[in-house]
């Protein structure tokens, strides 16, 4: 093994990595403090902690799932474009003649996958009674996560531009006009006047405001992609920094007093 | 439609894999059974094995007289019982029946027993050419694994549920306590999360190759197809429009959803059962979570998917979907039934260019009855419980604590209680104030 040796002797890999391999019990604590990405752990862990049967590791594949649908979707943002002209042309050109056109498969199955894990992840937080106290928040934080999670796929599922698309987030979205106050058909809207002038009508209430036109078109194929690919994967992001923050903060992961 | 000789040679392929995967799997069981000295179990499912490739055999013969499926006497019969109020009084006693009896079910003999006995209907329902189209759109695939992976994980943790909880009747630690000695994160943690990565991205590669994502004809905002239905994870909240009008089933109630949730662990003040498996430490917050997460979203979730067809009519899971099928609604509201039916006169209604506060009136009037009814179930009930029932909450939680958690579960009840109300009475709302888009 002298090319391994002469590698990790050299300057550059020294630069990179500030230690011997982590085959000792100095070692693999330091290789913990120094890694950018390790020192989101602890140096060591009760070994509950991290029996699968406890937490299923199913924050963890979550995670995962996040940071596969990150890579698969910026991907997929290079070759579909969310206007009426291209949108559904660009995804038939990924099923029929793009190389590499498994990508959309990757990132929609993966999107059904993270939806599961994430309702998985809170059925064992749950059952394990991890939410309580001092995790009180965290929980909460999670429940935003969940939120978050599901208008993700939401938001992803209109993007095709096909009768599957428009039809259910019409279906879906169909609810935002029935808001009470706020939606067109909502109950109590009528109570919103001013002078014998309705302010809640059909092009001002909350269901134009999602879809920003009075049903599912252009403006919204427009305002679900800025939201899929941009708003709420920037959401996810720095509420899942401080979900991992809070769960060191607050003692690791959960077991018995 | 029965099933044709060309669908058949579509999923005999499927099929024959599937028999076999569910062969080596159970072979397997049975060497690692053998080894540990368990001959009976061992050979059992060794034969069982030899069943599932004699099974695979079949299936791949391709002819409608060889793939094994339900007999269709079985299929008819199951589709003429099944409705709403049997599938979900029938899944009600079966999760109840699981959970009294949680001791028996979660001995890996008898959960193993199931799960084969899950995958074998599974299989022989996949025969036919109903059930398979439903069941093989690509998006309700992911639905499939949920269940599978629901029953699985709830096994895992019911498992150690029950062996807390008698080694805690025996005055003894949870065994999370057991196991508290502390280990290097390198290389325990790391390792494992290097072969999660690894096991999750094979799986997701292997269903990238094997399932083609969907993309039906391209968007059309004037042929409407139906049904037309939300993604899967909504279908449950679609399915309460069935009972509900869309403020309150698609607006009100997934927002309390959310509230409720976030609230949890400001209300669950017991401190008990914190970081391990437990049920019987935490039963009453065990069986509302439970009760909310299968039976209020989950069953909901997959009644929408898989029995919900044309018209949002419900479907037999053999049944095939037809846009012609007909159901009679004769749904009456709580004021019809009370002043016309009950009191055998009009409706009040407000005479003729009467001011606005008498039309008010008359509305309310009208609605008196199932305004009563609401108020004394919101307003009531709740002081009623803290006296009776739930005495030892109220004086742990204190007022506001309690009148949130309270106000909480009556809400969350209003679906269950609407469902009944709708199966027994045809009652379609109790109050109904068209004036005001208001019906509840
Ligand atoms: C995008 C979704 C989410 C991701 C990626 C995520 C990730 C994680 C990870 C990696 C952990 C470490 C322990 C473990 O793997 O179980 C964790 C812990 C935790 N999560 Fe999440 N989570 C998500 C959503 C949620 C949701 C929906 C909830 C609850 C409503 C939640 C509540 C918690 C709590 C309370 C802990 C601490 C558990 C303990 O200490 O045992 N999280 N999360």
């Amino acid at each position: 093994m002298a090319i391994g040796e002469t590698i990790r002797n050299s300057q550059i890999w020294k630069s990179i990595f500030r230690h011997p391999m982590p085959l000792d019990r100095r070692n693999r604590i330091v290789v913990m403090l120094t890694n950018f990405f390790l020192h989101l752990h602890p140096v060591s862990i009760k070994k509950q902690g991290i029996a699968l049967s406890f937490t299923w590791c199913m924050g963890g594949v979550t995670f995962f799932l996040f940071l596969v649908e990150t890579v698969t979707g910026v991907l997929l943002m290079f070759y579909y474009r969310p206007t009426l002209e291209w949108a559904y042309n660009d995804i038939l050109a990924l099923r029929d003649v793009t190389s590499l056109g498994i990508l959309r498969e990757l990132h929609r199955w993966g999107a059904h996958a993270m939806v599961i894990t994430t309702w998985l992840h809170m059925y064992r937080v749950f059952l394990t009674g991890s939410y309580k106290p001092p995790r009180e928040f965290n929980w909460v934080v999670g429940v935003i996560l969940l939120l978050l999670t599901l208008l993700l796929s939401f938001t992803g599922y209109l993007l095709p531009w096909d009768q599957l698309a428009i039809w259910a987030i019409t279906v879906g979205s169909n609810m935002a006009r029935a808001t009470p106050i706020l939606g067109y058909e909502g109950p109590g809207q009528q109570l919103l006047t001013i002078g014998g002038i309705d302010l809640i009508t059909d092009g001002s209430d909350a269901r134009f405001g999602l879809l920003g036109a009075r049903f599912v078109g252009e403006e919204t194929l427009n305002r679900f992609y800025v939201l899929h690919c941009i708003a709420i994967p920037l959401a996810v992001a720095l509420l899942l920094a401080i979900h991992f923050w809070r769960v060191r903060k607050d003692g690791g992961i959960s077991g018995p007093l | 439609m029965h099933s044709s000789g060309f669908f058949l040679k579509d999923v005999a392929g499927f099929l024959g894999g599937y028999y076999a995967f569910m062969a080596v799997m159970n072979g397997v069981a049975a060497l690692l059974l053998w080894q540990k000295k368990r001959n009976v179990w061992a050979v059992t499912w060794a034969v069982f094995a030899g069943a599932m490739m004699v099974l695979a055999s079949l299936a791949l013969s391709a002819s409608p007289a060889f793939v094994p499926a339900l007999p269709s006497g079985a299929r008819s019969l199951v589709n003429s019982l099944s409705g709403p109020v049997l599938y979900t009084l029938g899944t009600t006693v079966l999760l109840g029946v699981l959970f009294v009896f949680r001791k028996f079910f979660v001995q890996p003999m008898v959960a193993w027993t199931i799960l084969n006995v899950m995958l074998v209907l599974m299989g022989l329902s996949m025969a036919d050419e109903n059930f398979a189209a439903i069941v093989m759109k690509p998006d309700n695939v992911p639905i499939v694994g949920l269940v599978f992976l629901l029953a699985f994980f709830t096994w895992v943790a019911t498992k150690q549920a029950v062996v807390n909880d008698e080694r805690i009747a025996q005055g003894l630690p949870p065994m999370e306590k057991v196991n508290d000695e502390k280990v290097l994160v390198w290389p325990d943690l790391v390792y494992t999360e290097l072969i999660c990565m690894v096991g999750v991205s094979a799986f997701l590669l292997f269903w990238a190759i094997f399932l083609p994502a969907p993309l039906e004809e391209p968007a059309s905002s004037v042929k409407t197809p139906n049904p037309s239905k939300a993604p899967w994870y909504f279908l449950g909240l679609q399915e309460m429009l069935v009972y509900f009008d869309p403020w309150y089933a698609g607006v009100v109630l997934p927002s309390l959803v959310v509230f409720g949730l976030m609230a949890m662990p400001y209300l669950d003040f017991n401190k008990k059962g914190n970081g391990y498996y437990s049920i019987e430490e935490r039963k009453f917050s065990y069986l509302v979570y439970q009760f909310g997460f299968f039976e209020l979203w989950i069953t909901l979730i997959i009644l929408g998917t898989f029995l919900r067809g044309p018209n949002w009519n419900f479907f037999g899971p053999f049944e095939y979907w037809t846009p012609y099928k007909v159901e009679v609604l004769n749904n009456v509201d709580l004021p019809q039934m009370f002043w016309v039916n009950l009191l055998d006169r009009p409706l009040p209604r407000a005479p003729q260019g009467a001011g606005v506060l008498s039309q008010i009136g008359f509305v309310l009037l009208r609605e008196a009855p199932g305004l009563v009814l609401l108020g004394a179930y919101l307003v009531l009930l709740p002081p009623l419980l803290a006296v009776t029932v739930f005495r030892g909450f109220f004086a742990k939680m204190g007022f506001v604590r309690y009148m949130v958690m309270v106000s909480l579960m009556l809400l969350m009840l209003t679906l269950p209680i609407k469902m009944i109300l709708r199966w027994t009475f045809n009652l379609r709302y109790l109050v109904s104030i068209p004036e005001f888009s208001l019906n509840f």
